[in-house]
């Protein structure tokens, strides 16, 4: 059939495109260490929001780790009922805020959308940030209804995304609920880690309060494994407790000059960024090296996290080397684009093969090998393969290893009776996070290995559902115990 | 927040402070650490712990005024409190009936092996003490390491008080006499571990170091306490602060301790100007 003869379509609105996210421009951005989207308007929120065709069967959910009702909360924004939207966002999420930035959507919810098979998904991500803000920024944040008390009570170890998740649902449910942080700060990776340029501290220092508001004591300060342990805890009278430590033991890469000075885990740099706010050394007492050429190496939003501070921090040049191409970089795309925009730049298919210093122990220059890439490997990405024979030096003062974290072994090293894998990670069932102690959980990156924030989130919701039904007496059953 | 209990001056820019911190006084052993920070823009800095009371729940810190933070630190009075204090942190001191044991403290070290002393004379040993400081005047917690040792030996590097040399012409002395050492713990200045090690390694004595390493979380997150002994690099926090003394890399140790030798003295400097600030604006 020709287009001469083809009947007249029904007039059609008007596709309305993904609203672009209005962000810092990149040559101011790279000297401040404010957040860099600025996130949308009210009007842009429900532009973007009507893109959302209401499906009767949502993937999206199921994209989800935690399983947020996003067909609903969206048509609340675009109904403009938007202390309500938010509302919608916490009944499956304690942190939209915090997701609604730092979550991979483009590998969860939205990569199912169905508007996307077509065009682009709905901006589910930014409209969960948008939603979540203007509920804090109106002072509109309303405590749920907190269930009668049980008369459990419950011990979360660690004050990260997956503590947090677990202390927020089983207080709903009526249980106490006290967490212990290791560190003096509460939020875990997402305020030693995350940069306040990705995540403003504020903004996870609200939700950290939220949580406390629901009647969750804090306890900061306090290693368990060291300070308690996990027995001390069953004996001072908690019913349940849940492990949450993360993924805190730096890889580090076992080649030559690795212990030089201006040789960095991204976690010290980070930390002593973030968490120590060395950026305002003197004020701050936590220094961090004032560095001009920087090496950051891994490809992973760590190693963008780590370039983009050290850009901020006053580095001439900054240089991410990666073994494999930008196709198997597990960074966010948004995340490398931002640091490419920032004048970041990228040397892939190049791995360190040691590090050189001076006389005084400070390094000077990283000597490098260029790889090519062969076949698929486990990890389904292709294999990089050194060529001999192409050693070059690139020079350098600082270097940042940004490989990768193992499990800490504090509490699983001083817990009997807790199993774990040959990397150190505690082993929890899948479905439900129980450990082989019993009434002891786990979850997060203590048990998968450095995950994302929702992963950890998604874990401590199904641990929850299942410390509930443990403390009700519903479901006591213990399959893996150990002797 | 943990109350400062008592603080007092042993020697000059060295003091004694005792602080409630209950159940770190409660579950620490001889060989582990603390981080402390004092108030909200501080760093997290790692003492050891010289001693604990379990009824009062306070624990105690021997330190030195040599940065920032102690300086501050210095000028808290009783009843003040610090933000946080961590732990007890590291493993414990390796501690079994050896036989015979020497204990050497240097400087300040002296107050981080008094615990390792007393724990070593509880679990039986032999105890020998050498204690070394620069001069007389530097000799600290003198009574209570000959309380816990069967023999305290004194040595001052300008020989005014004791012997005049370094710890380790005393711990060549005991060998000499014909002392059976079985093994030797040792804490203070990176040269005089060196010194201890590379003397005790000619008589093949098992020699315990405690290193004191920068460190920013001092539970394992970000290695900046790294250490190579061995030959492999270890974490002093989490695998540490005790060390197979023969296998330290101290060249490498003392390099990695200046890492913010600038940074540190104008941290100093810019601390002592907001003093005279504050001291001129109560003054007029």
């Amino acid at each position: 059939m020709s287009e001469a003869t083809k009947p007249k379509p029904p007039p059609k609105k008007p596709k309305v495109p993904r609203q672009p996210m209005p962000e810092q421009p990149p040559e101011e951005r790279r000297y401040n260490f404010q957040e860099v989207p600025y996130g949308y308007s009210p009007d842009v929120a429900v532009v973007e929001a009507t893109r959302c065709i209401q499906c009767k069967k949502p993937k999206c959910v199921d994209g989800c780790p935690v399983e947020i009702d996003i067909p609903a909360f969206i048509k609340l924004i675009a109904e403009r009922e938007f202390a309500a939207a938010a509302r919608k966002l916490k009944e499956d999420n304690a942190l939209p805020a915090i997701c609604g930035r730092v979550c991979p959507q483009e590998d969860q919810c939205e990569i199912v959308c169905v508007t996307g098979i077509k065009g682009e998904p709905v901006a589910i991500g930014r409209l969960e940030r948008f939603a979540a803000d203007w509920e804090r920024e109106h002072n509109l944040i309303e405590l749920p209804e907190i269930a009668p008390s049980t008369g459990k009570r419950v011990a979360v170890v660690g004050a990260g995304p997956a503590g947090l998740t677990v202390a927020g649902d089983l207080i709903k449910l009526g249980h106490a609920v006290t967490i212990f942080e290791a560190l003096h700060k509460t939020g875990g990776v997402l305020v030693y880690g995350i940069p306040e340029f990705r995540l403003p501290k504020a903004i996870v220092q609200a939700e950290v309060d939220y949580v406390a508001s629901l009647g969750v004591e804090i306890i900061t300060s306090a290693v368990i494994g060291r300070t308690m342990t996990v027995d001390d805890l069953f004996a001072d009278g908690y019913d349940a407790i849940f492990v949450a430590t993360g993924a805190g033991l730096p890889y580090f890469m076992g080649i030559p000059g690795e212990n030089l000075n201006g040789v960095f885990s991204a976690n010290e740099y980070l930390t002593r960024s973030n968490l120590m706010r060395a950026f305002e050394f003197p004020k701050a007492d936590t220094p961090i090296m004032r560095s001009k050429l920087v090496c950051v190496l891994g490809g992973g939003n760590v190693a963008m996290d780590a370039a983009r501070t050290a850009l901020r921090l006053g580095a001439e040049k900054v240089t991410i080397v990666y073994r494999r191409s930008h196709k198997e970089m597990p960074a966010r795309i948004e995340e490398i684009h931002h640091a490419e925009e920032e004048g970041i730049e990228f040397k892939i298919l190049t791995n360190p093969t040691k590090i050189i210093g001076n006389d005084d122990g400070w390094v000077t220059a990283m000597e490098c090998l260029r790889y090519e890439l062969g076949e698929p490997d486990a990890s389904g990405r292709r294999k990089p393969i050194p060529i001999p024979g192409t050693e070059f030096e690139i020079e350098c003062d600082t270097v940042i290893v940004s490989i990768g974290n193992g499990a800490n072994p504090l509490l699983p090293q001083a817990t009997p009776g807790l199993k774990t894998n040959r990397w150190g990670n505690i082993t929890a069932e899948n479905d439900s996070g129980k450990t082989s102690k019993k009434g002891v959980w786990a979850g997060g990156d203590i048990v998968i290995g450095a995950a994302t924030v929702i992963l950890a989130m998604g874990a401590g919701r199904q641990a929850a559902r299942s410390m509930h039904a443990y403390l009700t007496g519903e479901d006591t059953s213990w399959p893996s115990q150990e002797a | 927040m943990y109350k400062i209990t008592s603080h007092n001056l042993l020697a000059p820019a060295v003091r004694d402070i005792l602080i409630e911190a209950p159940l770190i006084a409660r579950n620490r052993k001889a060989g582990q650490f603390v981080m402390v920070r004092i108030g909200e823009f501080s760093e997290r800095i790692p003492l050891t712990i010289a001693g604990a009371d379990t009824e009062a729940g306070t624990i105690r810190l021997i330190y030195q005024e040599v940065g920032k933070t102690t300086m501050e630190m210095g000028q808290l009075k009783v009843g003040d409190t610090l933000a946080d204090v961590v732990g007890p942190l590291g493993k414990p001191t390796h501690l079994e009936n050896f036989g015979t044991v020497v204990c050497i403290g240097g400087g300040i070290g002296t107050g981080e092996i008094l615990p390792v002393a007393e724990a070593c004379k509880e679990a039986g040993n032999r105890v020998f003490s050498i204690v070394g400081a620069r001069t007389k005047e530097l000799l600290i917690v003198i009574d209570e390491m000959r309380k816990t040792s069967d023999e305290l030996l004194i040595s001052t590097d300008d020989g005014s008080f004791g012997f005049h040399g370094l710890v380790t012409g005393l711990l060549e002395q005991l060998v000499e006499r014909g002392e059976k050492l079985d093994r030797v713990f040792a804490v203070g200045p990176v040269p005089m571990m060196r010194a201890v090690c590379n003397a005790t390694r000619k008589y093949a004595i098992p020699t315990e170091v405690s290193l004191n390493s920068i460190m920013v979380d001092g539970t394992g997150m970000c290695g900046a306490c790294r250490v190579t002994v061995g030959g492999k690099t270890r974490f002093v926090c989490v695998d540490g602060p005790d060390f197979d003394g023969h296998e330290v890399d101290f060249d490498e140790l003392t390099q990695r301790l200046k890492a913010y030798h600038t940074m540190e003295k104008e941290a100093i400097e810019h601390w002592k100007e907001h003093q005279c600030r504050l001291e001129e604006a109560s003054r007029s």
